[in-house]
């Protein structure tokens, strides 16, 4: 009886076991199917926008590219999910087969240059700059994040900021609290704030680059942009005692959030201050597409923004940019896109969807709405800063190191181990 | 055309030799493609895998330069992988554990000849049905600090951050984390366990209907209470399907990705982090591969530990 039972489990655990490496494949087999064929005639445009507004956008960018080369066959190949994760991952392993997309979307700055650039993957696309005039119709610092060594690499479709404050206004006015400027005025608004009940400030780092966004802001508005920017080109060591300084204005800013943190997402944390539960958030500015998208508020009639603590005259870009790998079969068509996506009517018909400014200085205003129209001007003056959250500060691998210490860092709260932390991590900035 | 004239060829040798049957044969050729393509796609690349994880492929660019053990070195000392190890520790102690007593439990439950069985037999299987990403993603609200079932907890004054929490209980200091029980984790246990012990009352009940009742009825006779029945007859029986249902699980939970991704993340200071999360994390978000493959071979032997002996017994229990 025991050896008849004995051999049936084992065959049954052999059988587990046998099928179970079958249910893993499965989900290689998803990612392969969304990435589809890049035969030689269609151009397959490779992104991660596939949320409400962003893929509103990109049919509206593919639309008027339709219109101007109606014979040209598109295939809008956006792989969806991890706010990118998982379509970094598919390109990646497209990349190294060989098999890359016509073209695809890469945050310009560090993603771009030292990744796909410094691997060998990408074309120069100086002639189509000259071609399309294009070397004064983008910010001079913003050409330079998607430039090597003096080679242009991508075209720039968007800009989004990343340092903004967003606070409820009802609110705001209701505990008579002014949106601060400073440190100083922020921490006495949330003491304020936390005296009427409210929950300061609104943090979900469920995944953990929201915390990390926190901090990039902290350390912007400690250090300025000229010597944020010199952290990561190592003219600034990470013990700098300014930097410890940014440590100590994050971790205060960590002691007003609301205690769930943890169990949120960027999209939970907002929601917190739509309700009126939480006061202020600080996330780069898809939130606004969040909060009047998904959640019908007014602009300016019930939340508000400026610029976070320390950063006013400065702006932490984050732009999407589509670039030509090597090696694709099409790269007259792929350069045709890329004119349309940097011409004047390419950008107007993407980021008002989107929610994003256009990359262009020469963009028609009337687009935009009022946040849009403040922004764009702001763009025109600040001193741009790239974002390290979202990778155009520094290579992906110094980026997730630098999640990790934060993810650390947010619980134990010891500033001297984040900043070891951070200098031990920098020997990938190379 | 070729494969069939090479196989008509050594059929006939075989012939000759009478060692090899026609039917043996057949086996063999069935057998071919399947060993063929296990060993490329799965063997092959476990040893592919065990090189880049002694390699330098820590960007983009692959560099399958020998650096030895120096990225297991990094790993062992890295406060994330510390932090994994004791997570993957304790989660699986405590989730074989409830699966198998509640497990048993249920599973004597019903062997009781109630009516309406296969109704209960069927709604303590049905979650095994469900994706690991739906359980987390119930359960995730479910035993949300500010929602969920807290709403009712907090009613009766038992607050609980469940997997918020970030107690390491009793926090010895090791390496450069606190080993103990993380808490946040029992959270992610229950979810497990309510979605795996379907299988494992499956199993114990399988095992209880084969046990003959003459067995009982002579411990009976013997003068044995039910439970001195249940602990001292039953349960013996029923061992070789506890090895089975511990194995089962132990490389569930040793390799656990889906429910920790889709339920927790990696948690507030790692609290909910296993080695499966960092993998993808490392390997796809920071472009370290050496470092994500050296964590799939630390995986796969973490598993190893665990079937190999059992692979090797039941051979020898049936040779």
């Amino acid at each position: 009886m025991k050896g008849r039972l004995k051999s049936f489990t084992g065959w049954f655990l052999i059988l587990v076991l046998a099928l179970g490496p079958l249910s893993a494949c499965s989900s290689s087999d998803e990612t392969n199917s969304s990435g589809g064929s890049s035969s030689d005639e269609t151009l397959d445009i490779f992104s991660w926008w596939t949320g409400a507004g962003e893929e509103d956008g990109l049919n509206a960018l593919i639309d008027l590219f339709k219109e101007e080369y109606p014979d040209i066959e598109v295939e809008n190949a956006a792989v969806a999910g991890g706010a990118g994760t998982n379509a970094k991952a598919v390109l990646a392993s497209r990349m190294q087969g060989d098999d890359p997309p016509a073209t695809f979307q890469v945050h310009g700055g560090s993603e771009l240059n030292d990744g796909w650039v410094a691997a060998g993957k990408m074309e120069t696309l100086n002639d189509l700059y000259e071609s399309e005039g294009w070397e004064d119709k983008f910010p001079e610092d913003l050409i330079d994040l998607v430039s090597k060594d003096g080679d242009i690499y991508s075209v720039p479709v968007n800009i989004h900021r990343g340092n903004v404050l967003w606070y409820n206004t009802s609110v705001f006015e209701e505990s008579g609290v002014e949106p601060p400027k400073t440190f100083d005025e922020f921490f006495a608004a949330a003491d304020k704030l936390q005296e009427a009940g409210v929950t300061p400030l609104a943090l979900g780092d469920k995944e953990p680059w929201t915390a990390t966004h926190l901090f990039e802001t902290a350390l912007l508005g400690t250090l300025g942009a000229d010597d944020y920017k010199k952290l990561f080109t190592g003219e600034l060591s990470f013990s700098d005692p300014k930097v410890k300084e940014a440590a100590e204005n994050f971790k205060k800013m960590l002691s007003y959030v609301n205690e769930d943190h943890s169990s949120r997402n960027w999209q939970d944390a907002s929601q917190l201050v739509a309700d009126g539960e939480a006061a202020m958030n600080v996330m780069g500015d898809w939130a606004k597409g969040y909060f009047v998208n998904d959640l019908n508020l007014k602009v300016k009639d019930d939340f508000g923004w400026v610029a976070t603590p320390g950063t006013e005259e400065m702006f932490m870009v984050i732009t999407d940019t589509f670039g030509l790998p090597k090696g694709v079969s099409n790269p007259e068509d792929v350069k045709k896109f890329l004119s349309v996506l940097g011409s004047v009517e390419g950008q107007d018909a993407f980021n008002p969807l989107k929610g994003s400014i256009p990359a262009r200085v020469d963009a028609d205003l009337s687009n935009y709405d009022e946040y849009g129209k403040e922004t764009i001007e702001d763009f025109k003056s600040a001193s741009l800063a790239p974002s390290l959250a979202h990778g155009s500060a520094a290579p992906e691998g110094f980026v997730t190191k630098v999640n990790q210490a934060i993810n650390i860092f947010v619980t134990q709260q010891d500033v001297d181990q984040l900043i070891s932390s951070l200098e031990d991590a920098s020997g990938d900035l190379k | 055309m070729k494969t069939e004239t090479t196989m008509r060829s050594v059929t006939v040798t075989t012939r000759k030799k009478r060692s090899l049957t026609k039917d043996h044969m057949l086996a063999i050729g069935f057998l071919i493609p399947s060993i063929l393509l296990v060993g490329v796609f799965v063997y092959g690349f476990i040893g592919w895998t065990g090189y880049v994880s002694l390699s330098n492929w820590n960007s983009l660019v692959p560099d399958f330069s020998f650096v030895g053990l120096k990225n297991y070195l990094y790993l062992f000392g890295d406060f994330r992988f510390q932090a994994d190890l004791r997570n993957t520790l304790f989660f699986t102690i405590m989730f074989i554990l409830a699966v198998i007593v509640v497990g048993q439990i249920l599973a004597i439950l019903l062997d009781q000849k109630i009516q309406q069985e296969s109704l209960f037999r069927n709604i303590f299987f049905f979650p095994m049905a469900l994706s690991f990403v739906v359980t987390g993603v119930v359960w995730q609200w479910l035993l949300n600090p500010s929602t969920g079932v807290n709403l009712f907890l907090a009613k009766l004054g038992l607050d609980s951050k469940w997997y918020t929490d970030t107690t390491i209980f009793p926090a010895i200091g090791w390496g450069k984390i606190e080993f103990g029980i993380p808490i946040a984790m029992i959270a992610v246990v229950i979810a497990a366990v309510w979605q795996m012990t379907g299988f494992s009352v499956a199993m114990y009940l399988a095992g209880l209907r084969g046990v003959p009742e003459e067995v009982r009825e002579a411990a009976r006779m013997d003068g044995a209470n039910e439970f001195q029945v249940y602990w001292k007859i039953i349960m013996p029986i029923l061992r070789p399907i506890t090895v089975s249902v511990i194995i089962i699980m132990a490389h569930i939970s040793l390799k656990i990705f889906d429910l920790i991704y889709a339920m927790t993340g990696p948690g507030a200071n790692f609290v909910t982090d296993v080695p499966g999360v960092y993998m993808y994390e490392t390997t796809f978000r920071g472009n370290y591969y050496a470092n994500g493959a050296a964590i799939a071979v630390v995986m796969l032997l973490a598993v190893a530990i665990f079937i190999v002996p059992y692979l090797w017994s039941s051979r020898k229990g049936e040779a």
